[in-house]
């Protein structure tokens, strides 16, 4: 059986599955309850000056009769006092020895309130620090959260200031609401970061109710910008982790974040080099028991797959990601549609044709009319194989013959 | 009716036997069953649908929310799409085409989707399509079943005084007096009746047209029933639409045929859409002559008025059987008993009631065996008679070898101002069938008189074209 333990940054933890900062980590008897269901870590609500916050904050995407594939929020950091939210954490450390619990911070942006604040939080036995750099909502408002994420400057100056105190791992939470991720990762990494977790949750706002008017989360007839997170936002965070973790100058951990739900979600984060993962949303969804299966079906991969340990497998995809201009302009696929399997609902004629190459016509075989495609039109887009309702049903078949390699980039500068 | 010869249950058993075999779905699950819905193009549901209803568009707008115009696209190709909703085979039409069905073996509930977007539009009394402007012609539609109320709907819409002649109380024909009450009850019939009224239809009811040789024209002294000359109906219209229907149900020709307790299924199954259950005739043991869809319905329904024992007798068997499979499951499920390769050769009545006793037999695999099945109600259910004398006589238009009325692809017969559509030309077939030939008739009506072509929805299906730019 694979071994699921890690050692991130210097924070040991049973297994690569942590709770993001965010509700479900509110208070101690929830982390708890949390690490009973099996979750190797939790990054504690952020700590700070406590807030008020508004009623109603969250608000939902819903697509083809499936609820919240995103969510978007408006809640602020943690409500509760300093000393109540200290002393649950030493007490729940003190229960649950081997499993990480983070320590989220978030405060004004000055020297002293981050010395205070991290002195203060690491005489509670945490494992570590992560620093809201993130938060889009409100706190920004205030001169916090994504405030500083998106100037490189005080990422890297807020870190240092950590770093001059703290005795413990930090993590720094990146914001994606920037153009380029790069950049804040390589000032936090500057600032003396471990580690660094992204993404955080994207502006939004997430629709308007049409009959009244008013945007969603309705705060008495108004609405702000909020989080945007969940299912949804996974291929944006895998893009940020990937980003990262190829970029030749960068080379501190990366805790993942973004649309996990399952043990699938968490594995492409790892190979695209996250080092663990956090989960938020779907634990909001559907509580703290969706970490057995992502255990159980992390577990089952690994051993499928023949690796003794999770480790493994992070970063294994990162060479693969490359700059356009790199890829191989003779490498070339066209769709093949398997009859057996068609139930001629003809969606790929339909995609083809008005969103792609028009390269389907109708033919008969045995007296049915099936979707073919004339491969003299075909450019290997996917489309048609992306829309198809049935398993194998369409399938890309590689047509070039595996000869050498030429990208753009190799074209461009004269090479044949 | 007096108290031994009808329904044993109370009513509120009876009720619940009756209760509707597909109910209406809640919004939560037309959403979910809506956005099951592969969407899929050039539809295998559209073609399968007699009428061509455009389902994944109206599935669609359920699923974004969209009622009114799911009713329209759904009504625009049918007008009696709430009627077809409920009776329509859809086992063996849209939902047998379903490619979900091949996918998961589960297709979508496309029949009580349109049920649910054709039910708001209804309750809602939204008017989907309205009158056009009068173009000063008139047409007069003979029978307001679903062929009739089909024609009458597009040809209003044309702009066209419409009046449609109906013998019966009620109009409908048989969507009001001929479907199995746990099917559809006789409101959503006259609901859509009513629906098709505010497109400024004319319904004469109680209203019989006869020949020129009838005794006598005019409205009756003693009853609230009319007739009316054809030759009147003639002079009055531009145009005329049979959609007469079939008529009265065939005979045995056995001795005792005419006994107590012997009736044919339209007669009882239209006692019992009146719901009066006391008053509905019903013996202990009900023997069903036949073996089609209208065979199931009075069986199905004598069982759950609460016939202790209800059986069917056909002559040939099973696999023969002229009812949908899923007719014989449902009869099966409700406890029919099934005398198959047999035919009725004598109704032998009890010595002191004089009512049915007996129903004689003789078995049909060879063996000539004769038997008896004591009984005291014989249903009959050997199809209808055709109204070949109407035609002939009355109307003096052409009919075939098998009595249909001979038309042709624009539902004109053989006198270019009448049209005929339904049961009566095409030999007895689904509501939906009448409703798509009362859509062509009203087109080649619209031809005929205007000289102008107007394709409704669903008139033919459009066949998907590739682009010109990459035609190959």
């Amino acid at each position: 059986m694979a071994d699921l333990s890690i050692n991130f940054a210097g924070i040991k933890s049973p297994n690569p599955f942590w709770l993001a900062s965010a509700p479900p980590t509110n208070m101690g008897s929830m982390v708890e309850r949390a690490f009973d269901a099996g979750w190797g870590g939790a990054v504690w609500k952020t700590l700070g000056e406590p807030i008020t916050n508004v009623s109603s904050r969250l608000a939902g995407l819903d697509y083809g009769g499936n609820r919240l594939i995103g969510l978007n929020n408006i809640e602020l950091i943690t409500d509760r006092p300093l000393a109540v939210n200290l002393k649950e954490i030493y007490e729940c450390k003190k229960k649950y020895p081997d499993n990480a619990v983070i320590v989220s911070l978030m405060v004004e942006s000055k020297r002293e309130a981050w010395h205070e604040i991290v002195k203060k939080s690491q005489d509670t036995g945490a494992d570590g620090f992560e620093l809201n750099f993130g938060c889009p909502h409100g706190m920004s408002e205030r001169g916090m959260g994504a405030a500083m994420g998106q100037v490189p400057e005080y990422t890297c100056m807020v870190t240092e200031w950590v770093k001059e105190v703290s005795t413990l791992p930090v993590i720094v939470k990146l914001t994606p609401n920037v153009t380029h991720i790069v950049p804040p990762g390589q000032a936090a990494q500057r600032g003396g970061a471990d580690a660094v977790s992204l993404i955080n949750t994207i502006n939004s706002v997430m629709g308007v109710d049409i009959d009244t008017m008013i945007p969603y989360p309705n705060v008495n007839g108004m609405a702000a910008h909020g989080g945007y997170c969940g299912t949804a936002v996974k291929p944006i965070a895998l893009n940020m982790v990937s980003e990262l973790a190829r970029d030749p100058e960068f080379n501190i951990p990366i805790s993942g974040i973004g649309g996990i739900n399952t043990w699938r979600d968490a594995v492409e984060f790892l190979l695209l080099g996250a080092g663990n993962v956090q989960v938020c949303t779907a634990v909001m969804h559907y509580g703290y028991r969706i970490v057995e299966d992502m255990i159980d079906g992390l577990k089952n991969y690994l051993d499928e797959k023949g690796f003794a340990s999770v480790t493994e497998i992070i970063g294994k995809s990162v060479s693969r990601v490359t700059d356009w201009g790199n890829l191989d302009l003779n490498y070339d696929v066209k769709a093949h549609v398997h009859e057996e399997n068609c139930i001629r609902c003809n969606l790929c004629y339909v995609a083809c044709e008005d969103g792609a190459h028009q390269s389907f016509e109708f033919r008969e075989v045995d007296g049915k009319r099936y979707p073919f495609v004339i491969e003299a039109e075909c450019v290997g887009c996917n489309l048609c194989y992306l829309i198809c309702p049935s398993p194998g049903a369409i399938t890309m078949e590689r047509r070039d013959a595996g000869g050498p390699a030429q990208s753009w980039r190799d074209r461009t500068s004269g090479k044949s | 009716m007096e108290k031994a010869f009808c329904t044993p249950l109370d009513i509120t058993q009876i009720e619940k036997n009756f209760a509707e075999i597909n109910p209406a779905m809640t919004a939560a699950e037309a959403g979910i069953e809506a956005n099951r819905c592969l969407y899929c193009y050039d539809a295998p549901c559209l073609h399968a649908c007699p009428t061509h209803i455009d389902v994944p568009s109206f599935i669609k707008k359920i699923a974004s929310g969209n009622l009114h115009g799911s009713a329209r696209v759904i009504f625009d190709a049918n007008p009696i799409g709430a009627t077809c909703a409920r009776v329509c085979p859809v086992e063996v039409l849209c939902e047998g085409a379903c490619v979900e069905k091949t996918l998961l073996k589960k297709p979508i509930e496309i029949g009580r989707l349109q049920r649910y977007a054709t039910d708001y539009a209804l309750a809602n009394s939204k008017q989907i399509f309205t009158q056009g402007e009068a173009n000063g012609k008139s047409v007069g539609v003979v029978g307001s079943g679903p062929a009739g109320l089909s024609c009458a709907t597009y040809l209003a819409r044309l702009g066209y005084d419409v009046t449609v002649y109906e013998r019966r109380e009620k109009a409908g024909g048989l969507d009001t007096y001929g479907m199995a009450e746990y099917k559809m009850s006789q409101a959503v019939s006259l609901a859509e009746v009513e629906h098709i009224e505010r497109l400024g239809v004319k319904f004469l009811t109680n209203t019989e047209i006869v020949g020129q040789d009838a005794a006598e024209a005019g409205v009756s002294k003693t009853a609230i029933h009319s007739t009316l000359r054809f030759k009147e109906l003639s002079d009055a219209h531009d145009a005329i639409f049979l959609a007469t229907g079939l008529g009265k149900t065939n005979h045995l020709n056995i001795s005792g045929e005419d006994l107590d307790g012997v009736i044919d299924a339209l007669a009882f199954i239209e006692q019992v859409k009146t719901r009066d259950w006391k008053s509905i005739p019903l013996g202990q043991t009900v023997v069903v002559v036949g073996a089609g869809n209208t065979a199931v319905d009075a069986l199905t329904q004598a069982k759950r008025l609460g016939g202790a024992r209800v059986i069917m007798v056909y002559r040939r068997t099973e696999k023969d059987a002229p009812a949908y499979e899923y007719e014989i499951e449902l009869a099966k499920k409700d406890g029919i008993e099934f005398v198959w390769q047999a035919t009725p050769v004598e109704i032998i009545a009890d010595n002191t009631s004089g009512r049915v006793a007996l129903l004689r037999c003789e078995k049909t695999d060879g063996s000539g065996r004769v038997f008896d099945i004591p009984c005291d109600m014989v249903i009959k259910a050997v199809g209808q008679q055709k109204m070949r004398g109407f035609f002939e006589s009355v109307a003096g238009v052409d009919v075939d070898e098998k009595g249909r009325v001979v038309i042709n692809d624009q539902m004109q017969t053989s006198d270019p101002k009448i049209f005929a559509g339904g049961d009566c030309a095409n030999g007895g077939a689904e509501a939906v069938d009448a409703a798509q030939m009362g859509k062509l008739a009203a087109m080649g009506i619209h031809k005929s008189l205007s000289g102008e072509i107007v394709t409704f929805a669903g008139a033919a299906i459009k066949k998907p074209e590739k682009s010109p730019a990459h035609a190959h």
